[in-house]
């Protein structure tokens, strides 16, 4: 038997959780040096699995399979396909500049406090959420993926309500029932999402008599599971109805904005660039592969969900008055893009949605950090506190405008390429709804340029005027993130050239393919 | 020789890296760096261009493969460059008047703390052009496309601090950003009609479909070229625009991005051949551009208003040309590409008087500038003829053509829309000689001015943050400044009669973009003459009422066409109530709808299940007895319903 | 004598143990009521293991007796600690488990 590697890179980030709280209360900068040293070493062990990955090779590969539960037929199975390493390569990636962005975030308000745990708290809490994302990733068993999707919640939990914003306008005490608002919004949406997930996993295995989605995946496909066409459409709504509260999509969107805005910036990043993932991830490995059928014929309704949240979120983000706010309704806008890529039913589309998830993670994290940044400089959210930071801080505001620019999807920046893929592979099918999702670029350059122009031009306003520039700590966090957003947005073929097999498989399991154009010019 | 090609655009980048990455050790250097390698990215030009003049006509395309872009499935784009004659053209206008504007900038953006910066985003603004009339697929045109807009933007708001010049620059871009969205859904039918949107196999093959999915992507890419020339509906964003620095407006805002729709629209000439109805917009659109941007342009007071108006006029002569189909494609190069020689000599020059005016832009406050600013008042007169279309100037040759092709268009539709273009003709003059009188003859309104109205409009930020209020002296601009201003007038008088003379630029387009002599009902004689008729009409006009009466330093009321116009003809306005106020209330009203009715049925629900439970909670009293009745009657009703069972 | 009869006064008994649980207060009489349910569940239990002829019902009388004998004894400490604490044997006056 050949090293466990999918199972080490989840047990990685689990352990140094483990070994970061057990740090003793006065060692706080040990714990935050031991947290990033396993998100590097993590890192590592997952540009491993990069490496190892072949792209031409069997669809699941590095596969590890032990029985655990045998009366249940649950098995522990984990293996990864091209989507899948694309997204654990861009967890493994995020979490280390999570880690170094919420340096301070945790720390004791009065320094020399010996018995201040928090600190060790909060980096084995990111620490966990990362194994539980990245074993969601790699598990092909629909139980085991199920546990570590509803485990996230915990640690996620803890993360919002338990760490926010130092400066509150209304005060500390107003700032911690806002978080716990937030914390059980959060919460609540999920489980209750995850309660019809649980409902339809026993009902998948009443139906099938075991949780192994390759097999199920299999007999469907060779037609020795046959399903009743109502059966199958219930036990895809329970499954989908979870991803779509998690990814999350019209209407069951509010969470998102509340714990983003409640959380630091940098919790802000794990939830929408990671946690969320899950979500959008989930339906293209388990909604197509096992109810092939109940899903195209879902696609309509969910096509203008999906719609309805990329312009509803757009236009909600331009009447935010909260930066953090602001930046949650615009990841809502772009969940609607990712969702409607896949549902496309096309390589395009489908593709693009993958190469979306991974781009706005890296999108997301700069112009969400750098916002952190400066929030934690004005102690305010509110974005009329701000104005003419530009002259004061130009790097911050150069590195907030890259950012900006990368949400607006600017070509020559990584989101444009998965956005424009998105948008031609629903045009091939659905022209109507492709062009009604154009109008999300016109309102996301008015909403990004509306924060831009409101927060770091005009006039400098006597409260940002000793403003400091960014510190070398955060330039090392944005820099890198903007090296990476103009490098895939030039040359994302190495990507491409991963999740393309991986979705052409999925575009086989739902019997689709391209449509054809009208001429055969290319040929 | 292909690989060149790539180098055009590399240096312009590296530039733009450097200078923006490379931080304030830059700041001594900076803008000659920037400067060298625009010059350097000419250069390149000119070897190519030498290159193609020593081919056949036929074999003068080359194109160069750099790497795959984006591979899925049947989508392909490539990084791939294409260099043609038309490509060529607009490679050696971008850099040629590019450099020239980077050396003008060293002189007049001398005195500003982020000049480095400045020079940074000329350079991305060059790369971005470069990028858009090099690409060889529509998909990378649009990077090009995007980036020129983002340059423009960086360059519009450059003097940040001021509210208005961000506002401008937002406006532009969102406005920009309604045309990308044309681009995009062309790109989109493209890709469903012919499995590919490279130049080639888009453009080949346009006969192998229905003339309607041909009139759907020419009538999108119009859209895009409307927002990115400044087109009515979509030009609302140019004159704001004039908030940047002037050697932008002069470049970005004159000379060569807003001339980009033009060169989509050529470069689709194929698309548009074959869909009559596109190209119907497209001379429509053309007509009613270049009235409207010269209408503008005469109640404008402020100089490089004014000019903005005359650019948008132009370029509606540009778009209008490139919509008569091949009668009118070369002409529609030419005259940009005199237009751009001209124009960027005007905006030069209305920086080198603003320079010595202590940026002001009034020209209610001009007069008699011609003693102290010779060189200015002579590049700047030279620019003057050449655009109103003096005889044997470059302007004269360029336009003249456009309008004789617009008659050629036959039936009534030629009537129209030639009779447009003479009109038009007719207001370029008047509105440009009151721009030269108002500068640069007449009594010399600067002196002894009382305190500034507080209406005056004022572009230029300097002068309102220094605060000075003084008289100014007014004073020639550096050598540094004068010498572009020279060569680009020289560029207006002699350009237009060098590419005619031989018909020299139609032979070297012609293999791009086919050429076809229409039938005209008037003779090309007839044409010129009706040209000069207008012309004269127009500069009497315009000496009758600003030549021989002393212009008053505040504006008159005027007439409610004047009023209009000095609003851009209310399609701020427009905007204003319909897009602006519409939208803000649709977002607010979208915010309460979300906090109130979908968080309200998630809170609601919840609140409903905290009600429930408490009714249920009184159940529980405590009462021992009470728990006791309920659990005999709950066994009592288990009874009865075994015993109905059994009875059914 | 038929069985069925030993089944009426089985049902009688039962009839009035929970009728004296309902209705008196005092938890000694309450708790006297429930012996008398046990009981008249038992006389059942014994009636029908004589109506089927099996010992079934026999031996879960037996079971009910012994979990009579411990439910007194858990019962009558729980009746003598309330007493001692509130001077009262009357079940209303412990309703201090309610929410």
């Amino acid at each position: 038997m050949s090293f466990p590697l999918l199972t080490a890179t989840a047990a990685l980030p689990a352990l140094g959780a483990v070994a970061t709280a057990a740090v003793p209360a006065a060692r706080r900068t040990a714990a935050k040096w031991l947290a990033l040293a396993a998100s590097l070493a993590t890192l590592a062990l997952a540009i491993t699995v990069l490496v190892r990955f072949d792209p031409d090779g069997a669809r699941y590969q590095l596969t590890e399979s032990h029985p655990w539960i045998a009366d249940f037929g649950v098995r522990y199975e984990l293996g990864v396909d091209g989507i899948a390493v694309a997204l654990i390569a861009l967890t493994a990636l995020l979490i280390p500049f999570i880690v170094l962005a919420g340096w301070h975030d945790a720390d004791p308000l009065e320094t020399g406090s010996r018995r201040w745990r928090p600190t060790q708290g909060f980096f084995a809490l990111i620490l966990a959420v990362e194994a539980m994302v990245i074993i969601s990733f790699e598990a092909t068993d629909v139980f085991v993926f199920y546990i570590f999707f509803e485990a996230m919640l915990i640690p996620m939990y803890f993360l919002i309500g338990g760490f926010g914003d130092r400066a509150h306008e209304h005060g500390e005490e107003a700032a911690a029932t806002q978080r716990s608002y937030a914390a059980v919004k959060f919460l609540l949406y999920n489980l209750v999402g995850g309660l019809l997930m649980l409902a339809a996993v026993i009902g998948l295995y009443v139906v099938a008599g075991n949780f192994s989605l390759q097999e199920i995946a299999e007999a469907r496909a060779n037609g020795s599971l046959h399903m009743a066409t109502s059966t199958e459409r219930w036990l895809f709504l329970g499954f989908f109805f979870a991803f779509a509260v998690k990814a999350p999509l019209w209407p069951l969107h509010t969470w998102l904005p509340n714990a983003m805005q409640e959380s630091t910036a940098p919790v802000a990043v794990l939830i929408t660039a990671v946690v969320d993932k899950v979500g959008t991830f989930a339906m293209l490995r388990f909604c197509l592969q096992l109810f092939p059928e109940a899903s195209k014929w879902a696609t309509p309704v969910i096509l203008v969900l999906a719609l309805i949240s990329i312009v509803y979120g757009a236009l909600l983000a331009v009447g935010q008055r909260d930066i953090k706010r602001l930046v949650a309704y615009a990841s809502i806008s772009h969940f609607g893009f990712i969702v409607m890529g896949i549902f496309a039913m096309t390589s395009q589309g489908q593709s693009g949605a993958t190469l979306y998830m991974v781009n706005h993670g890296i999108s997301t994290a700069a112009l969400m950090l750098v916002a952190g940044f400066l929030i934690s400089r004005r102690g305010s959210r509110l974005i009329a506190d701000y104005g003419g930071v530009q002259k004061v801080a130009p790097v911050l505001a150069g590195t907030f405008l890259i950012g900006g620019l990368a949400t607006l999807s600017l070509p020559g920046l990584a989101p444009f390429v998965s956005e424009f893929l998105v948008l031609v592979g629903t045009f091939t099918r659905y022209p109507a709804i492709g062009i009604i999702a154009t109008f999300g670029i016109v309102l996301a350059a008015l909403y990004v340029l509306v924060l831009y122009q409101r927060t770091m031009t005009g006039p400098v306003k006597p409260e940002v005027s000793a403003m400091p520039d960014l510190r070398a700590r955060e330039l090392v966090v944005v820099a890198p993130l903007i090296v990476l957003l103009i490098l895939l947005g030039v040359y994302p073929k190495p990507v491409t050239d991963i999740v393309n097999p991986a979705v052409k498989q999925t575009m086989s399991d739902v019997h689709q393919t391209d449509p054809k154009p009208e001429v055969e010019a290319a040929k | 020789m292909e690989n060149l090609i790539a180098l055009l655009i590399a240096a312009p980048l590296l530039g733009a890296a450097v200078l923006l990455a490379g931080g304030r050790r830059l700041d001594r250097v900076g803008h000659w760096i920037g400067t060298l390698l625009s010059a350097a990215s000419f250069v390149f030009g000119l070897i190519l261009f030498a290159d193609l003049l020593g081919k056949n006509a036929e074999h003068r395309t080359l194109t160069q493969h750099l790497w795959t872009w984006i591979p899925v499935g049947g989508f392909q784009a490539d990084v791939t460059f294409r260099l043609d004659q038309l490509s060529m053209t607009f490679v050696l206008l971008i850099t040629g008047v590019g450099s020239l504007i980077h050396l003008y900038s060293v002189g007049y953006m001398e005195h500003d703390e982020r000049r480095r910066r400045f020079f940074g985003y000329l350079n991305l603004f060059l790369a971005a052009m470069l990028l858009l009339v090099l690409a060889d697929n529509y998909l990378l045109l649009y990077v090009g496309w995007e980036g020129v807009g983002l340059a423009s933007y960086l360059l519009i708001g450059f003097w940040q601090h001021k509210p208005s010049a961000a506002t401008a620059a937002k406006k532009a871009f969102l406005v920009n950003r309604v045309g990308d969205m044309g681009l995009s859904i062309a790109i989109m039918l493209m890709f469903t009609t012919f499995g590919s949107f490279a130049f080639g196999p888009v453009l080949g093959h346009t006969g192998d479909t229905s003339e309607g999915k041909l009139t759907a992507i020419g009538l999108m890419l119009l859209l895009a070229a409307c927002g990115k020339s400044a087109q009515v509906p979509l030009q609302s964003w140019l004159g704001d625009a004039m908030e940047g620095p002037t050697p932008v407006s002069a470049l970005i805002h004159a000379a060569t991005m807003v001339t980009a729709g033009v060169y989509l629209i050529v470069r689709s000439g194929a698309i548009f051949n074959a869909a009559p109805d596109a190209q119907l917009a497209v001379t429509v659109v053309g007509a009613v551009t270049l009235l409207f941007g010269a209408i503008v342009g005469c109640a404008k007071d402020d100089i490089k208003k004014a000019l903005a108006g005359s650019t948008m006029s132009q370029i509606g002569y540009m778009v209008l040309a490139a919509g008569l189909g091949p009668i009118g494609y070369v002409f529609a190069i030419m005259h940009l590409v005199t237009h751009g020689f001209f124009k960027a000599g005007l905006f030069l020059g209305a920086g080198s008087v603003m320079h010595g005016m202590n940026d002001e832009v009034d020209m209610r406050r001009y007069g008699g500038l011609r003693k102290y600013m010779p060189v200015t008042f002579i590049t700047f007169g030279l620019g003057y003829l050449a655009i109103i279309g003096f005889p044997g100037l470059s302007g004269f040759f360029s336009k003249d053509k456009i309008i004789e092709a617009a008659f050629a268009k036959g039936g009534t539709e030629g009537w129209i829309l030639g009779g447009a273009a003479l009109l038009g003709a007719a207001i370029t003059a008047f509105y440009m000689t009151r721009v030269m009188l108002m500068t640069f003859f007449g009594e010399e309104r600067w002196r002894n001015q009382p305190t500034r109205s507080p209406e005056a409009p004022s572009a230029e930020p300097a002068a309102e943050t220094r605060g000075e209020h003084t008289e100014p002296h007014p004073h020639e601009s550096p050598k540094v400044m004068t010498i572009p201003m020279i060569v680009l007038a020289v560029g207006s008088v002699f350009g237009g009669a060098f590419f005619s003379i031989g018909d020299r630029f139609l032979n070297w387009l012609e293999p791009v973009t086919g050429h076809s002599e229409g039938d005209s009902p008037l003779s090309a004689a007839t044409v010129t003459g009706a040209t000069m008729v207008c012309l004269v009409i127009g500069v009497a006009i315009a000496w009758a009422q600003y030549g021989r009466k002393p212009v008053p330093a505040v504006a008159p009321r005027g007439s409610l066409l004047t009023r209009a116009a000095r609003r851009d003809l209310l399609q701020d306005d427009f905007n204003h109530v319909v897009l602006v106020r519409g939208g803000e209330h649709l977002t607010r009203s979208l915010v309460y709808v979300d906090h109130t009715l979908v968080d309200g049925v998630v809170n609601g629900t919840a609140a409903g299940f905290g009600g429930m439970s408490g009714r249920l909670r009184r159940l529980q009293n405590g009462f021992v007895r009470s728990y006791a009745v309920s659990m005999f009657g709950g066994a009592a009703l288990l009874v009865a319903a075994t015993l109905l069972m059994r009875a059914v | 004598m038929n069985p069925v009869n030993y089944l009426y006064l089985a049902a009688l008994l039962f009839t009035i143990g929970a009728t004296g649980v309902l209705i008196r207060r005092n938890a000694i009489v309450v708790f006297m009521c429930i012996e008398l349910m046990l009981n008249a569940c038992n006389l059942a239990f014994v009636t029908f293991s004589r109506m089927h002829g099996n010992l079934d019902g026999q031996i879960i009388a037996f079971f009910t007796m012994v979990v009579a004998a411990a439910e007194v004894v858990v019962g009558l400490a729980i009746i003598v600690s309330l007493f001692r604490t509130r001077h009262s044997a009357s079940v209303d006056d412990a309703s201090l488990m309610k929410l």
